[in-house]
Formats: C-alpha cells, sequence, structure tokens
C-alpha cells in the first residue's frame, strides 16, 4: 500500500472532509474496517487459488474496495444488490459471511451457494444479495425485475445493480434502462468503470463516455471518483434518497481502477495496460490509502489503530479459509438437488438414466 | 361442462390465477391494450389493471429477464412471448437464468415464472414465424414444457403451470386459439403437469404427439380405423416432466410406435421419447419406432411447399402403416 502523504497542502484539502461529505467519523472507520476486510480477503483468494484450493474463474475486487463499501454500505438491509462475478466484497457488504464467501470459492458444503455456484454465483437470498452472475450484462434484468417487484408492492426500497465498463454494450442493457425509465423502477445501475472490460480498453469499443448511455432514455447519470469512499458514500446516500419511494431509475459510472488482473488466469500488466500505469494506480488511487490519508488529516485514526483494524481483517479472512477448507465437499447426491424448486407428484424430470 | 375456445379457456385460467395470487402478473407485447395479439388478454386490464397486465416494449431479453428478477424477487410473472419464434431473443435469460438460478444459488432462489405464447407453424407465416421451439426449452435442466392440444386441457395446465414454482414455457397454438371443445365447470379446475392423456384408445398401433400435433393424430386414427386399423392416441400434454410411465404403458399395448411432432427431426421431443422407448421397453416392440416430423428445412412460404413440409395426415398414416409392415 502507497506509504501515508504528509504533504501540507494536500492536508488542507482534507480537513474537514468529514464535515464536507456529510460522514461520521463512526461511518468513516467503519468504512475502512470494511475496505480492509475486502483487501485481505481478496489477497487471501489469491492465495488460496495459487495452491489449488479454488479453481476455474476467480475475479479480484483489489482496488476496487471503495464501490463496495461506499455504495452497499449506505443501503438498508432490505435493499437489493446484484452484481456480475467480480463480486466476492459485494457479497460480504451486503452481509454474508466471509466464511460462507470463501466456503463458495473453496465449493464446498458451507458455501453460501452450498458449493454449486463458485466464485461467479456467490448468492445470499437472506441479504438480498441477488448474485454473482457469470454472463457479462445477465443481472441487469434481472435487477430491472427486482425494480418491478419493488415498485408493485408499493415497497421504499431500491436495488443496486452492479456490472462492469463492457456491459454497456449490450443491448439488454439498453432495453432495461428503456424499461427502467418508462416505468419509473428504483434500480440505481452502477458502472464499475475500471477502464478495461477483461483486456479492452473501453475507448476502443466506444465514442461515448459512459454517462451518455442514459441520454437516450432520459434517465439522470452521474459520474464519481470510486477510488474516494467518501466521495462514493456522500454520492448514493443522496441518490438513494431521490430514488427511494419514486424518484426513478438512476446511472452511475464509478470511475476506478483494478489492482490485478481480470481474473486470474490473466497477468497484472504487461499485455493490454502497461506496468508503469498499474503502479502509477497503486501508488496515486488505492481506495485505502486515500481514505486513511483523509482519516489520519481529521486525526480520526492512528497508524497503530490502522494496524489493530488491519490485523482483524487478516484474522477474519484466514479463519474463513480455515472455515473454508474444513468445511466438506458436497455429497454424491447434491449433485441432483436444487435442479427444481418443485418436484411434481407426476412425470419425470431426469432423462441422464441416473435418477428418475 | 362448459363448450368454450382454446383461447377463452386461457382467457379464464389467467383471470382466475390473477384473481387467486396478487403476486401474478401478465407482461408482454400488446397483451394489454390491445387485448393481446392473439385476443388471449382480452379484458384483463379492465380488471385488473394496468399494473398487472402490462404492455411491454420490444424487448423480449430484457422482458423475459425483468420476469425472472421479479419471481426471485417473490412475484410470480406470466411473460408473453407473442410467438415463441421471438422467445430466442429472450435464451440467455431463460436457459442462463430461469433453469439455473436454483441449482446455481444451493436452492435459495426459486424462479416460478410462466413463459406463455403461440409455438409451431400457422398458415404461411414464413421462416421465421414457423418454428416449433420445444427443444430449445427441453434442452437445458430446470425448465418444464407444457404442450396443451385443447381448451380443456390449455386451461387445467395453465393454472398449474402458474403455480408451478420452476419455469414453465407454456407452448400453445396460433390454430387452437378458435378450437372449440368442453371445460369442466369445477370451481378450480387444475390439470396436474406430468399427466399425458389418452385421447384414443386402440389396439393396433400408438401415435404418441404433443400439442397441435394431437389433432392431426385423431385425424389419422379416423382414417386408420377405417381401414381396420385401431390407432391409439397419446397426448403427452407435458413433455417436461414426462409421463414415461404412460408411454411404456401404450407402447407394452401395442407394439407399434409412431411419434408425431411439428418439430425438425435433429433432436426434437420425439427423438428423446424414441430414446427413451428403446432403453425402457425394447422387448414390447414389434418393429422401429417412427417420426413424423416437419421437414428438415425452414418453413417455406408457398403453400403448397409449407403443406408439403408440415407432417400431415397422409404421412402419419403412411408411418402407422409401416410400423404395421401392410
Amino acid at each position: 500500500m502507497a506509504k501515508a502523504k504528509t504533504n501540507t497542502s494536500s492536508e488542507a484539502k482534507t480537513k474537514d472532509v468529514l464535515a464536507r461529505h456529510g460522514v461520521t467519523a463512526k461511518i468513516a472507520l467503519e468504512l475502512m474496517q470494511e475496505m480492509l476486510l475486502y483487501r485481505r480477503f481478496e489477497e487471501k483468494a489469491e492465495e488460496s487459488y495459487a495452491i489449488g484450493k479454488i479453481g476455474g474463474f476467480c475475479h479480484l475486487h483489489i482496488g476496487q474496495e471503495a464501490g463496495a463499501a461506499g455504495v452497499i454500505k449506505v443501503l438498508q438491509p432490505e435493499d437489493y444488490a446484484i452484481s456480475a462475478y467480480r463480486s466476492h466484497t459485494q457479497a460480504i457488504a451486503k452481509g454474508i459471511s466471509p466464511k460462507a464467501v470463501m466456503a463458495e470459492l473453496y465449493g464446498r458444503v458451507g458455501g453460501i451457494s452450498s458449493g454449486k455456484g463458485g466464485s461467479m454465483h456467490v448468492f445470499g437470498r437472506d441479504a438480498r444479495f441477488f448474485g454473482g452472475h457469470g454472463i457479462v450484462g445477465g443481472q441487469v434484468p434481472l435487477a430491472t425485475g427486482i425494480g418491478w417487484k419493488i415498485k408493485y408492492s408499493g415497497e421504499s426500497l431500491v436495488c443496486v445493480c452492479f456490472m462492469g465498463d463492457a456491459t454497456v454494450n449490450q443491448g439488454g442493457f439498453h432495453e432495461c434502462l428503456n424499461m427502467a425509465a418508462v416505468w419509473e423502477l428504483p434500480v440505481i445501475y452502477v458502472v464499475e468503470n475500471n477502464e478495461y472490460g477483461m483486456g479492452t480498453a473501453f475507448d476502443r469499443v466506444s465514442k461515448t463516455e459512459i454517462s451518455t448511455r442514459s441520454v437516450p432514455f432520459d434517465i439522470p447519470a452521474s459520474s464519481v471518483n470510486g477510488q474516494d469512499v467518501l466521495s462514493t458514500f456522500e454520492h448514493f446516500h443522496n441518490l438513494t434518497e431521490e430514488v427511494r419511494g419514486g424518484g426513478g431509475p438512476r446511472l452511475v459510472e464509478l470511475r476506478t481502477y483494478r489492482f490485478r488482473g481480470h481474473s486470474m488466469s490473466d497477468p497484472v500488466s504487461g499485455t493490454y495496460r502497461s506496468t508503469e500505469e498499474v503502479e502509477r494506480h497503486k501508488e496515486e488511487s488505492d481506495p485505502i490509502a486515500i481514505l486513511r490519508d483523509q482519516l489520519f488529516a481529521e486525526d480520526v485514526l492512528d497508524q497503530d489503530t490502522l494496524e489493530e483494524m488491519d490485523a482483524t481483517a487478516k484474522t477474519i479472512s484466514a479463519e474463513a479459509a480455515d472455515f473454508a477448507d474444513a468445511s466438506p465437499m458436497p455429497e454424491p447426491e447434491a449433485l441432483y438437488e436444487n435442479v427444481w424448486a418443485e418436484t411434481n407428484a407426476h412425470g419425470r424430470l431426469f432423462f441422464d438414466g441416473q435418477r428418475t | 361442462m362448459a363448450t368454450m375456445t382454446y383461447r377463452d379457456a386461457l382467457n379464464e385460467a389467467l383471470r382466475e390465477e390473477m384473481d387467486r395470487d396478487p403476486d401474478v402478473f401478465l407482461m408482454g407485447e400488446e397483451v394489454a391494450e390491445y387485448d393481446g395479439a392473439y385476443k388471449v388478454s382480452k379484458g384483463l386490464l379492465d380488471v385488473f389493471g394496468d399494473q398487472r397486465v402490462v404492455d411491454a416494449p420490444i424487448s423480449e431479453l430484457g422482458f423475459a429477464g425483468l420476469g425472472v428478477g421479479a419471481a426471485m424477487a417473490g412475484l410470480r410473472p406470466v411473460i408473453e412471448f407473442m410467438t415463441f419464434n421471438f422467445a430466442y431473443l429472450a435464451l440467455d435469460q431463460i436457459i442462463n437464468n430461469a433453469s439455473k438460478l436454483c441449482y446455481m444459488s444451493g436452492g435459495q432462489f426459486k424462479v416460478p415464472i410462466t413463459f406463455r405464447g403461440p409455438n409451431g407453424p400457422a398458415l404461411q407465416l414464413g421462416a421465421q414465424h414457423s418454428q416449433a421451439c420445444e427443444t430449445y426449452f427441453l434442452h437445458a435442466p430446470g425448465c418444464k414444457v407444457v404442450t396443451p392440444a385443447t381448451p380443456a386441457d390449455a386451461k387445467g395446465l395453465l393454472k398449474a403451470s402458474i403455480r408451478d414454482d420452476d419455469p414453465v414455457a407454456f407452448m400453445e397454438g396460433e390454430l387452437l386459439y378458435n378450437f372449440k371443445g368442453e371445460v369442466p365447470e369445477e370451481d378450480d379446475f387444475v390439470i396436474p403437469l406430468g399427466v399425458a392423456d389418452l385421447k384414443r384408445v386402440g389396439s393396433d398401433v400408438s401415435i404418441i404427439t404433443h400439442g397441435k400435433m394431437v389433432h392431426v393424430a385423431l385425424q389419422a386414427a379416423d382414417k386408420l380405423e377405417s381401414e381396420g386399423i385401431e390407432a391409439e392416441v397419446l397426448d403427452l400434454r407435458s413433455i417436461r416432466p414426462l409421463d414415461v410411465d404412460a408411454i411404456l404403458e401404450t407402447v407394452q399395448k401395442t407394439n407399434r410406435v409412431v411419434y408425431l411432432e411439428d418439430s425438425w427431426p435433429y433432436a426434437g421431443a420425439g427423438a428423446q421419447v424414441v430414446s427413451i422407448i428403446q432403453e425402457e421397453a425394447f422387448d414390447h416392440l414389434d418393429a422401429p419406432v417412427l417420426r413424423v416430423t416437419q421437414a428438415d428445412v425452414p418453413m417455406p412460404y408457398a403453400k403448397n411447399l409449407e403443406a408439403l413440409a408440415k407432417p400431415s395426415v397422409e404421412r402419419v398414416v403412411g408411418s402407422c402403416k409401416k410400423v404395421l409392415y401392410r
């Protein structure tokens, strides 16, 4: 992590930063603890993947933690969140235990999806975290349907839908913005713009900025520095107030950056993005370092407390990995469980000859 | 018993289910103010209002997925595809989401959604509007498929499909909407999924079929009767869950089977039924199982070519005689 800044001119800017963003010290410290947890959890997942405990695809959110904490911590517990596949941190932010998330990555029975989903399919119904989706943009119509349910039921809730920058080129995204606008659905479409759709820089596949995508549908758009958790929190606090109870949908671009490759199969740098670029972002826009410097300047945090919080994050992450490793793999019978929510009294549902 | 059209039977089913359960809503193109492209939803807007009978923009992927999300969140949507040909635009939402969410989430989410609309060829609608789409919904585990052929079956099965907690592709037929038949007048007439219906009892050959081809099968059976051949017609009604017991029972009875469907031959529902029969009732067969399907071509427009492409009474009679070695 980048070293603490001691530049006095930036101190003048960061003084009273909490007051300016309307965030209490208590909340700011919670956000710091959350981001530390997400960072250490993802690093632990990275280690676990490297030694073969996690298989398949694993997309890490390292560098983008402010987008998880700053958005989801604004929400009420009954609000809904849904995301794509870079979503371990968002699942934890929404209330799924790190143990249950890690065990899911390990494919064990203690996983929140009973080991049936994996990294890309972390679902928590009680936490109102609706996944965990592998097809780019596949979650956007689902989010729109959740918004439909909220309005249909007369509830004063919101649904936050996370997606990546490249998603805004999927046709379904446009269909959903249109429907959300026409029907005034309480959905906040959050585009985590980390500048690359896998290896393709966004400006190579779009002539226009992300925030222009909602113009044809008359949906208000905004753009926020997604590396600054306090700005993000403030922005979403105001936005959810607008949307809750009838303000209609919103599009938000979170300007962010990922410090690891697209997935565990992708190198950090040296192919489609230079090592210099990645290092610069790590040095200048680490959301944890940014908040740290702000809180140091505000005198609500010191190095010792920060290290204690970091130790807590590491402990929770290590315990999650231990829990996951100790959790058994699913029984063979689990192969056929939950294909169908309802086994009809009559008729055959399975056709592989192993099960009638 | 009341006599009504297949269309009116569906309308009654929708009305009753929407009345019974406030979580049921209908969404699709032209379902509200137009009364439905085929008038299936006639009058529903006046009764239930525009929150429950919803005209969607032409965004099949979008509104099918919206239905799936709403179902995950606790509602019970009925999503109409103006025809199932248009449902292909929504296949990602149906297969990757609706059919798989219960499994991927370890059982946390159920998707009690019904996708309904006309399926299969009508008259001279051309290649893109004439597809029998069952196979795409049958193939991935997680979606049920129901194909009613009569007004009574349409009503009873639509009610059951809406109540079912899994995604159901409820496949109707343009050419069936005006067909009249008797429908029981009991208070809550529901036909469970997974139960086939013997539409005609016979002893010489079994015609197993689903959907509007039931009527072609019955016509073929009449023709065969005049030649002294008694055909049994088994209407599967629901092809997933599938009434395998009824299939095996008719095979054991007649020892000769023709499967009739209006989809294409490669990997159609019939191919699956043939596989089951040869695996589980091999020793009861006195002849190979034959299938009568649409010709293996996109549906042509010219009237005579279309007639050649579709399964005809003559082709069914011919195949029945073939398995009888006559």
